[in-house]
């Protein structure tokens, strides 16, 4: 038996440097696949070229803006299945308000609340007719996209380009923006997501609601409206990225972004996001976003079929949670 | 003036009574130590003034005000606040915020970093412990240095009254002195701690009162200091051993053991177990709740890992690490999981179902299930031990208590186990029950299977075994005929070497 009173002192103290460290793993991995498809394409300097990372960042931007709001969810311990229908139901709303004749910038918003809204109604959904997030969103997937081919009578809505449409192109306008603007506005997102997460009461108490709900609610957090708080400002993303879609496109396509959820919830996995809630960062998920942008993009470079992408993906979503639990084990 | 006065409390679960009249009373700045035997009512006692379970009679004053709380967040918002033996923390969120939930300090929502960790440190430094440090995640810490950070929640949620539910199970030594350092600065702070404990040395060495409580009602109370060991103990075991019984065959000689474990160990639960069982023999172990008992079975079957030890059956040895479920159930080992609900049964599947689980074997052709033969083999196990039941085919999960258990002892019967491990086959469940599965198993017994019975109920052992051994923080004694043993022999073997 220990007799060494100080036992209790057994806690190991997580230098800030830990936090950097978590994230230096999926790091590690977006450098390995930069440097590999560099050397595979056989020509470092198209890959790296300005103009081909332009294209991978604009690509990454809706991928990106979703998994800012999955991330929220998958540290309060939820998970979102209905991701990639949000985006196709807010990029037919927006295009249809834009042909409705309504300003680019309302029309936006509209979009962004349409999120928003599908949100609030799967955080109630979840919390007071109390059914999983897994089957509540798996439902959502359903009725959101039915009413995207509804609104849009079955086939895309072309509109008129306006501004709108450059939120994601790959040479900005003006120059002197270097990158797309939509790629600066996720940027931007971003550090305010991070931000939140890290230094609000609200933040922290997503990660109390994912870490112990028993906890949150013992210290008298509303934890229903905490969790449907969470699923509404997801949805906000989610319909940005629904806009951001629509201004690639430029028509708003009821039948796009079929299975992006599944992009979505492999970038917040691979950039350290734990799906049994608690853990997670929106860096890491950037990261996780960018190395999958980087992989498509540099399949794509070498002429490798789409199936090959699919394979690499699947194995590197297996692979990088592994490595977490292998990593956590010997911690 | 009392801070906390129960009178008259009761409380029934459907036809059980949990509680019955219970007084208590403590004062501002005193620890009362809340003790009894396992199931005597404790843990309700401790659920109906945290609010999660509320009293059907009697009263409560709190402060002088009369108190009925409704919800565990109104006792805290009173407060009043529970420590569990399973601590409640958010293991991913730092120690300054742990303690600070829900009431961070924030300006419009962003929290003041600083502010935060200093007043955690604050809190920290008043019970001694400034090494813990406010900005290490809780999911790292130690289990004591846990339950130092789950006390310093409660002081800074304001609880005036603390209750402990065996604080120290988890606990080494040193980390007991440590805890009763915390609690003394508690003491001398005015807050009111009711104490459980099976240990009575720390209860001598903390508490200033006791009450006992045995079968749901509180039988004594006094000042720790005017009462002997041996008197609380007779106050806490002093029960008639009921009539339930069934008459045991005549021993014969003993031939050979048909299992025998040798220095088992698991680290931390388990310490060092050894022991043999005879065919016909039922060997009991008593022994505390969180003892290692269970885990010693565990680690036996191979459904934990062992660290060390090996396993005898029937000639053949094993060493533990190498031991499976599957392999133990090829060489006739049966086994009763003492959490029937999650690992015993499976509740969705029928009678018939759960029954002949272990043993397909009976009622199937190169994969194929008869299934007339399984409906035919479970009417006849149910038919034996007596399952109240429509038919084979209904859920398990629609089953009394009782009659789901005597379905789990029919799955052992018709596996046709040679040697029964049984953890705590009885408890929860009605008399009517607990009769035909005591009379099942003493039935196998004197058949000639070998069984193991763990249990927590003494009368229950001395009942039913032949011998009985003694876990004791992880170390079993050595295995001793029944008439060797008295209920305070047992108790004190528990209690007494717990702290060497």
């Amino acid at each position: 038996m220990d007799t060494e009173i100080p036992e209790i002192i057994a806690n190991r103290v997580e230098p800030p440097l830990r936090r950097w460290l978590t994230l230096l793993g999926p790091f590690a991995g977006l450098i390995l696949v930069i440097v590999t498809f560099a050397i595979l394409t056989g020509s470092p300097e198209k890959y790296l070229s300005p103009s081909n990372i332009r294209i991978t960042l604009s690509q990454t931007v809706i991928v990106a803006i979703s998994a800012m709001g999955m991330t929220l969810i998958i540290i309060s311990g939820g998970i979102d299945l209905a991701v990639g229908s949000t985006i196709a139901l807010a990029g037919v709303v927006t295009a249809l308000c834009i042909n409705a004749g309504i300003d680019p910038f309302f029309a936006m918003i509209a979009g962004i609340a349409v999120g928003g809204i599908v949100g609030l109604v799967n955080g109630t959904v979840i919390t007071r007719l109390r059914v999983v997030p897994f089957i509540a969103t798996l439902g959502m997937l359903g009725v959101a996209r039915g009413f995207a081919k509804w609104l849009a009578n079955q086939e895309p809505v072309n509109v008129q380009p306006t501004w709108l449409n450059e939120l994601v192109v790959t040479f900005p306008n003006p120059p002197w923006l270097l990158l797309a603007s939509g790629v600066w506005i996720a940027i931007v997102l971003a550090i305010v997501v991070a931000v939140i997460l890290r230094s609000t009461v609200f933040g922290r108490r997503i990660f109390v609601l994912g870490s112990s709900e028993a906890a949150a609610r013992a210290c008298g957090i509303a934890t229903e409206k905490l969790r449907i708080a969470v699923y509404g400002i997801a949805g906000l993303f989610f319909g940005l990225a629904g806009v951001m879609q629509m201004s690639r496109l430029r028509q708003g396509d009821p039948t796009v972004a079929a299975g992006t959820e599944l992009d979505v919830i492999a970038a917040v996995v691979i950039g350290g996001g734990s799906l049994s809630g608690g853990q997670g960062t929106v860096m890491g998920s950037m990261i996780g976003a960018l190395i999958m942008a980087f992989l498509r993009n540099g399949c794509q470079q070498l002429g490798w079929a789409n199936y090959i992408q699919e394979i690499i993906i699947g194995s590197i979503i297996v692979v990088a949670v592994a490595v977490d639990q292998l990593r956590s084990r010997n911690l | 003036m009392p801070i906390l006065e129960l009178s008259g409390i009761s409380k029934r679960f459907g036809h059980t009574v949990a509680l019955e009249r219970v007084d208590l009373s403590l004062q501002a700045g005193e620890v009362l130590a809340l003790i009894g035997e396992n199931g005597a009512g404790k843990s309700t006692l401790m659920n109906v003034i945290s609010g999660a379970v509320r009293f059907d009679s009697g009263s409560i004053t709190l402060e002088g005000e009369r108190y009925k709380p409704v919800s565990q967040l109104e006792a805290r918002r009173n407060g009043i606040a529970l420590i569990h033996q399973e601590l409640s923390l958010a293991p991913h969120l730092t120690v300054a915020e742990n303690i600070l939930l829900g009431s961070e300090p924030a300006r419009f929502g962003w929290i003041n970093r600083p502010e935060l960790n200093r007043r955690a440190l604050e809190i920290l430094a008043t019970f001694h412990h400034p090494e813990i440090r406010p900005e290490t995640f809780v999911g790292k810490l130690s289990n004591a240095a846990k339950q130092i950070v789950e006390i310093c929640r409660a002081i800074a949620s304001n609880a005036r009254i603390i209750l402990m539910d065996e604080p120290t199970s988890s606990l080494q030594r040193g980390d007991v002195e440590q805890l009763f350092r915390v609690i003394r600065v508690l003491k001398a702070g005015g807050i009111g701690i009711i104490y459980i404990s099976h240990f009575l040395e720390e209860v001598r060495e903390i508490a200033d009162s006791f009450t006992v409580v045995r079968d749901g009602r509180s039988v004594a109370v006094g000042r720790i200091g005017e009462v002997s060991d041996s008197e609380l103990v007779a106050k806490m075991s002093g029960r008639p051993v009921e009539d339930l019984f069934p008459k045991r065959g005549k021993m014969n000689g003993r031939d050979k053991p048909v299992m025998q474990v040798k220095h088992l160990a698991a680290q931390p639960a388990l310490g060092d177990a050894s022991f043999e069982l005879w065919p016909g023999e039922i060997l009991g172990i008593a022994g505390l709740i969180g003892a290692g008992r269970s885990e010693m079975l565990r680690a036996l079957l191979g459904i934990d890992r062992a660290s060390d030890g090996t396993v005898i059956v029937d000639g053949q040895s094993f060493s533990a690490s190498e031991v499976s479920p599957g392999l133990l159930l090829r060489l006739g080992v049966g086994y009763l999981s003492e959490d029937r609900k999650g690992e015993g049964l499976a509740l969705p599947l029928s009678i018939a179902d759960n029954i002949t689980l272990t043993r397909f074997s009976s009622c199937s052709r190169l994969g194929w299930l008869d299934l007339n033969q399984q409906l035919e083999q479970a009417e006849c196990a149910i038919e034996t031990i007596g399952v109240r039941s429509e038919n084979a085919m209904q859920q398990v999960g629609d089953l009394s208590g009782g009659n789901q258990q005597k379905v789990a002892v029919a799955r052992l019967v018709h596996q046709q186990a040679k040697i029964l491990l049984l953890d705590e086959p009885t408890r929860g469940i009605d008399i009517g029950s607990r009769e035909r599965i005591y009379k099942t198993i003493a039935d196998l017994a004197d058949s000639g299977r070998a069984v193991l019975l763990i249990s927590s109920y003494l009368p229950e052992l001395f009942g039913m075994c032949n011998h009985l051994a003694v876990m004791t923080r992880g170390r079993l004694s050595e295995a001793r005929p029944i008439s060797k043993w008295t209920p305070e022999l047992v108790l004190q073997e528990a209690i007494g070497s717990a702290r060497n």
